[in-house]
C-alpha cells in the first residue's frame, strides 16, 4: 500500500483547466518534489490535496484512506501540514502563540473544563505543560529561541518563513506540503533550510511533498520529482532523469534555448 | 465642582451600556468584516423573551435572566449559520443589507408578539433606587450596568487571551486561510463569535430594560455603540470601551453644561471630528490583508 498517491486529478476554473490527468505516488520517508513554470498549477495541486479547493475529478489517498472531498481541519487532523508560498502567519502573536496554534487539533481543554480547572496539576494544567514542552522542542530544533516572544509581523522574511514551518511541525504531520520553503531567502538561508528539511526526513521520518523552483535545492533533497506545466504532467523521475528530459528544458527554458542546447 | 462630577458619573453609567453594544459590534467586525446593524434588534428580541418569561410564565428572575441569554447565543448562531452563511460570494455591502434586513425582521417580530407599546420590566432592581457615594447620587441600577460591563470585559479578555475556543478566534481573525490549515474549523468560529456577540449585546439590553423598554429601545444605544466602536477603530475591543465611555462622558458635560436637547447629537458631532482627525479611529491595528 503506498502512503500517499493522487489519481487522475483534475480541477478547472471556469475555463481554464488548472489540473488534469495529475497521477503519482510518494512512499513513507519520501522527499518528493514538484517543479513546473509559474502558473503551472503546483500550489492547486497543494489547494487540492489541503481541501481548500475541491477537484472535479480524481482520487487522493493518504494512509490508506480517501481524503478527497474532505474540510481542510479534517484534513490537518490526519496529520497533514503545510507552509505558504506568501507566509500565512499569525501577524499580531508571538512565535509561541504561532506554534502553539499548531497543537491546537491536540487540545482537549475546552471553555468550561478551561475555566473551572486551575493550577498546574489540573487537566488543563497538565495539558498546558506537554504542549509547551513539545512547542519548546521545536523551537530548539529550529534554533527559535531568540524570537520566542516577538510578534511575528515584524520578523525579517528568512525568520517568518521558519516560524512558519515550526507551526506546521507542531501539527505532528506524517506528511509535510512545504511550498517554495526557500523563496526570497538569502543564499545563507537556504543552506539552512535545505538542512533542516533533511533533518526532518531523516530524524522525525516525516514525509515531505515539495514545490521549489531554486533547481539546484531541488536536485540536492529530492528522492523524485513531478514536473508538470499547463496543469499537465511531463515526467516523473529521479533528479537527473528529470533534469535531461526535453519537455522540462523547453518548460524552462523556453523553446529557443532548448533548440541552441541541442546544437 | 459637584455638578462636574456628578455628570462625569451619569456619563460613565451610560457610557457602560454602549460599552457592552460597542464590544458586541466589534467581536462581529473582527471575524466577519460586517458592521452588524441587527445587534441592537437581536439585543431586543433576548429582553423580550425575559420579559415573556418573567410576566407570561411566571418564571423567577434567577432563572429568566440566565435563560434569555441562553436564547441570544442561540439567536446569534442561528443566524449566522441560516443566513449570513447562506449568502454566496458575499462582499462587505451586500452584508450589511443583510444584516439590515435581519434587524427589520426581528424589529416585526417583536412589535408584531408584544406591542409597540411601552412595556414595564419586572427587573429585580428599581431604576429609582440610588445609592450614595460621598456627595454624589448613583442610581443602583447605574452600578449594577457598570459591574456587568466592567466584569464582560475582564471574562472576555481572559477568553480571547487564555481560551482554546478564544485564541482559534484570534487566529482565525488574523489569517482564516491559514487558521483552516491548522485544523480549525473557521465556520464554526464564526457561528461562535455571532453567539458571544449576541450574549454581550443581550447583556445590554436586559440592563436598558427596566428604564425603556419598547420596541425601538436599542435604536439610541446601538448607533452609540456603533459610534463608540468606530471611534476606538472597530477592531478593538478596548477601543470600543474606551470610546464608549468618552461618547458617554463628553454627552452628558454637553447636556449639562451647553444644551440638554442637543445632548444626543454631540456623540456624532464627535465622531465626525475624529473621524477627520484620525481617520483610522482611536485604537486601530490594520490587519495588512494580502491580496
Amino acid at each position: 500500500m503506498t502512503f500517499f498517491s493522487i489519481d487522475n486529478l483534475a480541477i478547472a476554473f471556469g475555463g481554464l483547466q488548472a489540473l488534469q490527468d495529475i497521477r503519482f505516488d510518494v512512499q513513507a520517508g519520501e522527499v518528493f518534489a514538484i517543479i513546473g513554470p509559474n502558473g503551472a498549477g503546483k500550489t492547486t495541486l497543494f489547494n487540492c490535496i489541503n481541501g481548500i479547493y475541491r477537484p472535479d475529478a480524481g482520487n487522493i489517498r493518504f494512509d490508506g484512506r480517501n481524503i478527497q472531498g474532505l474540510r481542510p481541519d479534517q484534513v490537518a487532523r490526519l496529520g497533514i501540514a503545510r507552509t505558504f508560498q506568501n507566509i500565512e502567519l499569525f501577524a499580531n502573536m508571538t512565535t509561541m502563540e504561532n506554534i502553539m496554534l499548531g497543537r491546537h487539533v491536540f487540545m482537549r481543554t475546552g471553555l468550561f473544563r478551561g475555566a473551572a480547572m486551575w493550577g498546574p496539576r489540573s487537566f488543563a494544567g497538565r495539558e498546558e505543560r506537554d504542549h509547551r514542552r513539545q512547542v519548546e522542542k521545536i523551537i530548539d530544533l529550529l534554533r527559535l529561541q531568540a524570537v520566542r516572544g516577538k510578534l511575528v509581523g515584524a520578523l525579517p522574511y528568512g525568520t517568518q518563513k521558519m516560524v512558519e514551518l515550526a507551526r506546521a511541525l507542531a501539527l505532528e504531520p506524517k506528511l509535510l506540503l512545504l511550498d517554495e520553503p526557500c523563496a526570497g531567502m538569502t543564499a545563507e538561508e537556504k543552506q539552512d533550510m535545505i538542512f533542516w528539511i533533511k533533518d526532518i526526513q531523516n530524524d522525525l521520518g516525516i514525509t515531505i511533498l515539495l514545490i521549489e523552483h531554486d533547481m539546484r535545492m531541488v536536485m540536492d533533497i529530492s528522492d523524485r520529482i513531478l514536473a508538470i506545466n499547463f496543469g499537465q504532467p511531463i515526467t516523473i523521475g529521479t533528479a537527473d532523469e528529470v533534469r535531461r528530459h526535453p519537455e522540462v528544458l523547453k518548460a524552462y527554458l523556453g523553446e529557443e534555448d532548448h533548440r541552441e542546447s541541442a546544437a | 465642582m459637584i455638578d462636574f462630577i456628578q455628570m462625569l458619573i451619569n456619563g460613565i453609567a451610560a457610557g457602560s451600556s454602549y460599552a457592552l453594544i460597542g464590544l458586541a459590534m466589534v467581536i462581529i467586525y473582527k471575524t466577519s468584516e460586517v458592521p452588524n446593524f441587527a445587534q441592537g434588534e437581536m439585543a431586543l428580541i433576548s429582553t423580550y423573551v425575559a420579559y415573556m418569561l418573567l410576566e407570561q410564565h411566571q418564571f423567577p428572575s434567577y432563572l429568566a435572566f440566565p435563560l434569555s441569554l441562553v436564547f441570544a447565543v442561540v439567536l446569534g448562531c442561528i443566524l449566522e449559520f441560516t443566513i449570513l452563511r447562506r449568502a454566496k460570494e458575499p462582499n462587505v455591502l451586500g452584508m450589511i443589507i443583510i444584516t439590515i434586513g435581519i434587524e427589520m425582521i426581528l424589529m416585526g417580530l417583536v412589535s408584531w408578539k408584544f406591542g409597540a407599546e411601552q412595556k414595564s420590566m419586572p427587573f429585580p432592581i428599581s431604576p429609582y433606587d440610588s445609592v450614595m457615594i460621598g456627595d454624589f447620587f448613583v442610581s443602583t441600577l447605574e452600578v449594577l450596568t457598570l459591574v456587568v460591563a466592567l466584569c464582560t470585559m475582564i471574562v472576555l479578555f481572559l477568553f480571547f487571551r487564555y481560551s482554546r475556543l478564544g485564541m482559534a478566534m484570534k487566529a482565525t481573525q488574523q489569517n482564516p486561510m491559514a487558521a483552516r490549515i491548522m485544523g480549525i474549523r473557521t465556520r464554526r468560529i464564526l457561528m461562535a463569535t455571532w453567539g458571544i456577540s449576541s450574549l454581550v449585546g443581550a447583556s445590554a439590553g436586559l440592563l436598558l430594560s427596566p428604564v425603556i423598554m419598547q420596541p425601538y429601545m436599542m435604536w439610541d444605544p446601538m448607533l452609540k455603540g456603533f459610534a463608540a466602536a468606530v471611534m476606538g477603530g472597530m477592531t478593538s475591543l478596548p477601543g470600543a470601551v474606551f470610546g464608549a465611555y468618552l461618547l458617554g462622558i463628553i454627552e452628558n458635560l454637553f447636556g449639562g453644561y451647553i444644551s440638554i436637547e442637543f445632548k444626543s447629537v454631540v456623540a456624532f458631532a464627535v465622531i465626525v471630528l475624529m473621524l477627520c482627525i484620525r481617520p483610522s479611529g482611536l485604537f486601530a491595528r490594520h490587519y495588512v490583508k494580502k491580496v
